[in-house]
């Protein structure tokens, strides 16, 4: 595989990125949220996987199958599990209406590519042309925390978000150090636990995993 | 004498201070045996104390400076320690009060026994002494803030002590909110320094001898002297900082008071002599005329409240303010005199005000110390509850009467002789080469006159009210006793003290001469001692001269002689009713009191301060012209609250609350803040 063809890949494995942002922006049904973001996880597997090959960094291929485990398997199954246990069956809604939401996901989007312009000058690696998808990524998952209202959509979103840096880490500078990327991923990890965990007792108490609710947490006048 | 040749002063001093942290740490130990444990801290205390003073007292004499370095502290950030002359001085000055209120305080301390643990306050005390030890010594920024707040945190619970009383707790936290807004502008003024020195790249200007080494331009130079003066005149106490002195120490048990009052407001003295003559070394002359201004008007407003006062302890506290008015005028006349380089009349002014200081710690602490044993008699801190306490407390009444001569620049007490040479300092204005301040000298001598004739009013005061005239109290006076030997015995420590820096000054400015000479570059002993240990002459014989001994001599030769022809005939002396001038019917609640006595001087400067008086008369009355009953309100308010803390406290809670508006509980929102301010960082970094 030469160069070119690993770029192209790439550029294509960051459009289904994106796509796959997008539809989790504007997803409503829960369940159809955590395959997307499966499948998000899957995609970047790939593209590590092939940034590593290309690149000739092994530690790419270790991160990669981290990715793959956790990010496609074990978290899915955490939130698949949750929301088994907790009998959610609500519809996500969203605050703001969806193609509302579309348009700000775009304007985001061209703010990334406007942004990452002169970055992508600059580099010289293959996959520089991604670095803005990434950018984007993030920033649609923060959008995406901020306008659902139930808290298993919002820890998706963090999700995502991280998703979005780990991406960026890959096409921007072939990867963080494996010892920083298995730390992350450890956090990762914990954070759904903690989540998890938060979400039982979130639950128990306001009987409803609704965020609005804890405004009632806020101290008085 | 052998002892003095093993070790070096600093040695010493290091040994005292960790004397005093041990114990603090220990003490805890000896929590069960409450008096065995006042005892033991009572000789530690004073030990330690005596040691610093003799460290610092033999520094002075040595004159040279000694280091040592610390591998304390952060790494690469080692702790420097420096006694030089000026620390001495300072290390005297400290060690010698704490001394005898440590001696003071074994008495003092007996009368919490069975109330109260004091284990707290003797903890603190320890670490008081050690952090008060540790400012002076330290020769970098570092290790000077870190002394400066475990003094200021250990004072705030010293303070703190009786604190199930709200009006404690109210004082309490005054005083740490004045103390650490004053810290924080200290620190910055250090940044200001070390910044310059070295540069913020490196961390090697936090010493003070970077800072020593280094030329600021003038413009930071401004603003770190603003900044460190800001910061110590907080601690000092000066006008209009001061309101946390009058609320502190009448909740402070009394021999904290006299500590705080003595010495611990000595140490911010310290900071601004340190900074401005030894760190920043060059200044326009405007700084000092500032400090000049300022001191002026702390004397002045300090002892206009202390007349105003009722509350023997309050009007002690505003009188320190008044004292440390005068310490920081005579600095500021060194200031402007130096800056004018006119080094002799420098070390006039800069000998006069440290004089000053000494004086002061030596005469307020024995103030204090006698109104904690008024206070411990009487358990009364209201004069108007007081009176004829001489026949009951005649050790404690004279002792008390010493202070006040001194206070009252009285011959032949040492209080006379710092005055009488700041006045000699102002005198020689003239020679300034600046029109403007040749202008306004003249005035700030005649406001330090009125001054020192206030105190004097204020002074006969605070001594007659309280301990002459009839008992004004409503239960009987007769379970009030004198004070037990511990605690006369501190007292009388200071007020030899006082009587010896009254007659021996130019002893004590030959003494000191190396200080002057190491910060303004001129040596005052030449002139002021030239005409042998007995005359002052500050400036020429021809000029002033003046002798506490031949003064001391000349009043015992007239008390004596009075004395002689009083009781050579015994028949002609006979006792009287008290104050009664002749009309024998007198009741205790007719007697001039301490309100009566301020009245004149409410009248002449209430408009100074914030006066309200309402008289009543009761209703059920026969005829309007013969009331049953009278009631006379007054109220008398430091208007500086209103002026300067009211709106500064209005205007800090009103943005609170608006910015308390962020934060309304949603997430969403939260997340929103978050994500508008990656947007707008993002956007500028892209512009």
């Amino acid at each position: 595989m030469d160069l070119q063809t690993a770029a192209q890949i790439n550029s294509f494995l960051a459009a289904f990125v994106l796509l796959t942002a997008f539809g989790m922006l504007v997803q409503k049904r829960i369940y159809s949220l955590i395959h997307l973001f499966a499948w998000q996880g899957l995609l970047l597997s790939i593209n590590t996987a092939i940034v590593g090959y290309v690149a000739s960094k092994h530690h790419l291929y270790i991160s990669s199958i981290l990715t793959l485990s956790l990010k496609v398997f074990l978290l899915p199954y955490i939130l698949h599990v949750l929301i088994v246990r907790l009998r959610i069956r609500r519809e996500v809604e969203t605050l703001v209406n969806i193609p509302m939401l579309m348009l700000i996901g775009l304007a985001l989007v061209i703010f990334s590519y406007h942004l990452m312009a002169p970055v992508s000058e600059l580099s010289k690696l293959i996959t520089r042309s991604t670095l803005a998808v990434a950018l984007a990524t993030v920033m649609i998952g923060l959008l995406m925390m901020i306008t659902r209202k139930h808290a298993v959509t919002q820890i998706i979103g963090f999700l995502a978000m991280e998703n979005g840096l780990f991406f960026a880490a890959t096409s921007a500078t072939y990867g963080m150090p494996l010892v920083v990327e298995l730390g992350v991923a450890l956090d990762v990890l914990i954070a759904a636990f903690i989540f998890g965990i938060f979400f039982f007792h979130i639950h128990t108490t306001f009987d409803s995993l609704d965020v609005d609710q804890m405004a009632r947490l806020k101290e008085g006048d | 004498m052998n002892v003095v040749m093993i070790f070096s002063p600093i040695e010493m001093a290091s040994a005292s201070i960790l004397l005093l942290l041990v114990f603090a740490a220990l003490a805890g130990l000896l929590s069960r045996a409450q008096s065995v444990l006042i005892g033991l801290f009572s000789v530690v205390a004073t030990v330690a104390s005596a040691l610093a003073s003799a460290a610092g007292a033999l520094s002075v004499w040595n004159g040279t400076a000694e280091r040592i370095i610390l591998l304390l502290g952060l790494p690469d950030l080692p702790f420097h320690l420096r006694l030089d002359p000026l620390a001495g001085f300072f290390l005297t000055v400290i060690g010698l009060l704490s001394a005898a209120v440590s001696i003071y305080s074994a008495g003092y301390l007996k009368g919490f026994l069975g109330q109260r643990p004091v284990t707290r306050l003797v903890v603190f005390y320890c670490l008081f002494l050690a952090g008060m030890a540790m400012v002076v010594l330290a020769d970098d920024a570092l290790f000077f803030l870190i002394s400066w707040e475990v003094m200021a945190a250990a004072s705030y619970f010293l303070v703190m002590f009786e604190d199930e009383r709200p009006e404690t707790r109210k004082a309490a936290f005054v005083y740490l909110v004045i103390a650490h807004v004053g810290a924080i502008a200290i620190l910055l003024s250090f940044g200001v320094m070390a910044g310059i020195a070295t540069g913020f790249e490196s961390f090697g200007g936090y010493t003070f001898d970077a800072m020593r080494q280094a030329s600021f331009p003038l413009g930071w130079a401004t603003a770190a002297f603003l900044l460190a003066f800001f910061g110590f005149a907080a601690k000092a106490g000066m006008v209009p900082l001061h309101v946390w002195l009058p609320d502190a120490h009448p909740a402070a048990p009394s021999n904290i008071s006299a500590l705080m009052s003595g010495v611990m407001l000595k140490t911010a003295v310290y900071g601004i002599i340190r900074v401005t003559f030894d760190l920043l070394r060059e200044f326009p002359w405007w700084w000092g005329a500032i400090v000049l201004g300022l001191g002026i008007i702390s004397a002045l407003m300090g002892i206009l409240y202390a007349m105003m006062e009722k509350d023997l302890k309050r009007l002690l506290a505003y009188s320190s303010v008044e004292n440390i008015g005068i310490i920081i005028t005579g600095l500021g006349l060194a200031m402007v005199f130096f800056s004018f380089k006119l080094s002799v009349l420098a070390s006039l002014a800069l000998t006069a005000s440290l004089y000053h200081v000494m004086n002061h710690a030596m005469f307020k602490g024995l103030l204090f110390m006698g109104a904690g044993s008024v206070l411990h008699a009487t358990h009364e801190r209201n004069m108007e509850h007081m009176g004829g306490l001489i026949h009951r407390m005649p050790w404690t009444a004279a002792l008390f009467l010493v202070g006040c001569i001194s206070i009252s620049a009285l011959p032949p007490f040492n209080g006379f002789v710092s005055e009488w040479l700041t006045f000699q300092a102002f005198l020689l204005s003239p020679s300034l080469p600046s029109p403007l301040m040749k202008l306004f000298m003249p005035l700030g001598a005649a406001l330090l006159a009125l001054t020192a004739a206030l105190a004097a009013a204020t002074f006969v005061k605070a001594f007659g009210v309280t301990f002459l005239g009839h008992w004004r109290g409503e239960h009987s006076s007769s379970r009030i006793h004198e004070v037990d030997w511990l605690m006369r015995t501190g007292m009388l420590v200071t007020a030899v003290s006082c009587l010896c820096l009254g007659i021996f000054p130019a002893t004590f400015i030959d003494w000191m001469d190396e200080i002057p000479l190491q910060l303004v570059g001129s040596r005052l002993s030449v002139s002021a001692t030239a005409s042998g240990w007995m005359w002052l002459t500050p400036v020429a014989q021809e000029r002033a001269s003046y002798s506490g001994i031949v003064v001391f001599a000349g009043s015992l030769l007239v008390y004596g002689i009075v004395y002689i022809l009083l009781h050579v005939n015994p028949g002609k002396l006979h006792r009287g009713a008290i104050w009664d001038c002749g009309f024998q019917k007198l009741t205790n609640r007719m007697q001039y009191n301490a309100t009566s006595f301020s009245m004149p001087f409410r009248r002449v400067f209430g408009f100074m301060v914030h006066v309200k008086e309402q008289v009543t008369l009761s209703p059920q009355t026969a005829h309007a012209a013969f009331p049953k009953r009278l009631h006379y309100t007054l109220r008398i308010r430091d208007r500086f609250w209103n002026w300067l803390y009211k709106p500064v406290a209005d205007a800090s809670f009103w943005i609170a609350r608006k910015v308390g508006r962020l934060q309304q509980g949603r997430i969403q929102s939260y997340l929103i803040y978050s994500f508008v301010t990656i947007i707008v960082l993002l956007l500028l970094a892209a512009l």
